[in-house]
């Protein structure tokens, strides 16, 4: 069960299997209170601080459910083109793990509150942008369960621990899951549009006002379910992922279980039915554990909830709340920002739509606006392996900084060393540029005084510039600004130096 | 009419995490067999027209709205609990499932 196997190219696994992907999409709704009682929902207080009765499962406490949750489950639903019940329960899910401290999950089953919709994501290809349309089998409501520590000290276990601790705060937060059907025929895309669709999802569900999915505190967790087929034959054995917690690890876990499963397949071996827990650092997964025996949680509906029958009435009140549909939305933004379809993918893809979209608002012309977000941040977001929004950068920081650089106080150079000490939690802008003694040095005398060390330091250069070799200025430049640590204006610099020694452009 | 197997006696067994002996299977599937049977005798008298029930009381929709009231002080949920450590509940280690 635990055998590793070695995996094969990415483009060797594609070119002899179709991949088969179904995703599921566990997001906490942004509610104030719990699905099933009052207990508030705010992230990050004192363990078991949150809890009460109900919530604990103590005996004689009864459910009562959230209308909020509800709601906002059926505008997710409707979002996503899918239709809403007229009649459906809850039901419990039965199992033993102290996540959940009555044993039991309310969830639902076969009446889920929304079904058979579709999401259409794009995805950028060689030969341009590439639309799929990602088919919705159901939206349906459940509770979140408990926190488990196994783990203290740096290895993240408590040496020989024989016990488990739970906080129960998390228990009961409203959580909806969005379950694809089988997603077929993405081929060598199959990874960008597993990560196109819950990039969208995300930024739908924000655009919804449902939940603000904050994927750092694991508000948003999907499942990544992942079969081979050879070409024309019937759908493989699949494994389900667990874990994936960001954007970039959809795409990683489906682009590396389609590598292990395509190795298994192609030695003779066979993909085993299980679940595989996905790891941020290595950007693999191990086996856990086999589901050749079937999971039994005796579903049952749950006697202590009434069913939810929402009126069309009411359905289409709730449809007169949605916001802009996210295509529309993509075609008014790249009409109203004037940029090619190809830009405006990279702020796409970068997962970055929403960002530039408040920096534009913010006031930020949408060139800088985009450049920064698409560009210096999505490196440093990429290098860190976290999420852009998590990097902690604002738009209205972003204003602040071009509205430096606009007064010639920063150049883009030094603009990067504050976001630098934005994200290094220095502060803000005002903040980073005085702690940090960033200024682009406009003084003349300063300038001119760099200008004559480098001169005198480089007698040929400045010689060969005196002959008229302008372009050979570039190595003045740029030893005076390596002398001002980048501080200077490196337009202005050239144009003291060639002032200096008299020749003209 | 109902009839539980020694099979299906073992698998309730597992799923509550009772380890049972040959003698206990035996008696226990007797009687839940009886308790089969009786719930068994509601079906002979719904027809087809009766429609199946969860809820004693035809009644949908009940809500609340989405206001937060405080909880319980961490002393009283600490009291209820069989073990505590660190602010947390202590359960036995669960293993293979994380």
């Amino acid at each position: 069960m635990t055998t590793t196997h070695d995996t094969i190219p990415f483009h060797e696994a594609i070119a002899a299997f179709d991949p088969v992907l179904g995703l599921e999409t566990h997001v906490e709704l942004g509610t104030a209170s719990k699905m099933f009682c009052s207990c508030p929902t705010a992230f990050g207080a004192d363990a078991n601080t949150q809890v009460c009765p109900v919530c604990l499962g103590l005996p004689g406490s009864m459910p009562v459910v959230n209308r909020t949750a509800v709601e906002s489950t059926i505008r997710m639903g409707l979002a996503l083109n899918c239709q809403t019940a007229e009649w459906c329960r809850f039901a419990r899910k039965n199992y033993f793990y102290p996540d959940m401290p009555k044993d039991y999950q309310v969830s639902q089953y076969d009446e889920p509150l929304c079904f058979n919709g579709w999401l259409d994501v794009t995805v950028e290809t060689e030969d341009g942008p590439r639309d799929f349309r990602v088919e919705i089998e159901r939206v349906h409501m459940e509770e979140d369960t408990g926190k488990l520590t196994h783990a203290g000290g740096a290895t993240g276990r408590i040496h020989g621990a024989d016990y488990s601790l739970v906080d129960y705060n998390r228990a009961g937060i409203p959580l909806i899951e969005i379950v694809t059907k089988p997603i077929a025929g993405a081929g060598a895309l199959a990874p960008l549009v597993a990560r196109a669709y819950v990039t969208q999802l995300r930024d739908l569900m924000r655009a919804l006002g449902v939940s603000d999915v904050r994927m750092e505190e694991g508000s948003l967790r999907c499942d990544v379910n992942v079969s081979l087929a050879r070409p024309g034959e019937p759908w493989g054995t699949r494994s389900e992922t667990k874990n994936v917690n960001s954007l970039r690890s959809v795409e990683r876990a489906v682009h590396s279980e389609i590598e292990r499963q395509a190795a298994v397949l192609l030695s003779g071996g066979r993909v085993i039915q299980e679940t595989r827990h996905f790891h941020e650092d290595t950007g693999r997964s191990t086996s856990g554990r086999s589901k050749e025996q079937a999971e039994d949680y005796r579903y049952f509906p749950e006697p202590d909830l009434v069913p939810v029958a929402p009126s069309r009435e009411w359905v289409e009140e709730l449809r007169g709340t949605l916001p802009e549909p996210p295509s529309v939305k993509r075609a008014r933004l790249r009409a109203e920002w004037g940029i090619s379809d190809h830009d405006f993918q990279t702020i796409v893809n970068a997962g970055a739509l929403a960002l530039v979209e408040d920096t534009v608002a913010a006031g930020v012309d949408q060139a800088s606006a985009r450049k920064w977000w698409t560009g210096e941040l999505t490196r440093i977001a990429n290098d860190r392996g976290v999420e852009l929004e998590s990097l902690g950068v604002t738009p209205a920081q972003i204003l602040r900084v071009e509205e430096l650089v606009a007064t010639g106080a920063l150049n883009d150079k030094l603009a990067r060393q504050v976001f630098d000490g934005i994200i290094a939690g220095e502060g803000g802008v005002d903040e980073v540029v005085a702690a940090r003694g960033l200024a682009v040095v406009s003084d003349d005398s300063a300038l001119l005084a760099a200008i004559d060390a480098a001169l005198e330091e480089q007698p040929d250069v400045a010689e060969k510039i005196r002959g008229g070799k302008v372009q050979a200025a570039g190595a003045i430049v740029g030893s005076v600004m390596k002398a001002t640590r980048g501080q200077a204006d490196a337009a202005k610099v050239r144009a003291l130096l060639l002032e200096r020694l008299g020749v003209q452009e | 009419m109902a009839s539980i197997t020694r099979e299906e006696v073992e698998h309730l067994a597992r799923l509550a995490r009772l380890q049972l002996s040959d003698a206990e299977i035996d008696h226990y599937a007797g009687q839940l067999d009886v308790i089969l049977q009786s719930v068994a005798r509601v079906s002979e008298v719904a027809e087809a027209d009766i429609p199946p029930t969860s809820h004693p009381i035809p009644m949908v929709n009940v809500f609340r709205d989405d206001v937060v009231r405080p909880g319980l002080d961490r002393e009283a949920v600490a009291a209820g609990a069989p073990a505590w450590e660190d602010d947390r509940f202590r359960v036995p280690r669960i293993l293979d499932e994380e």
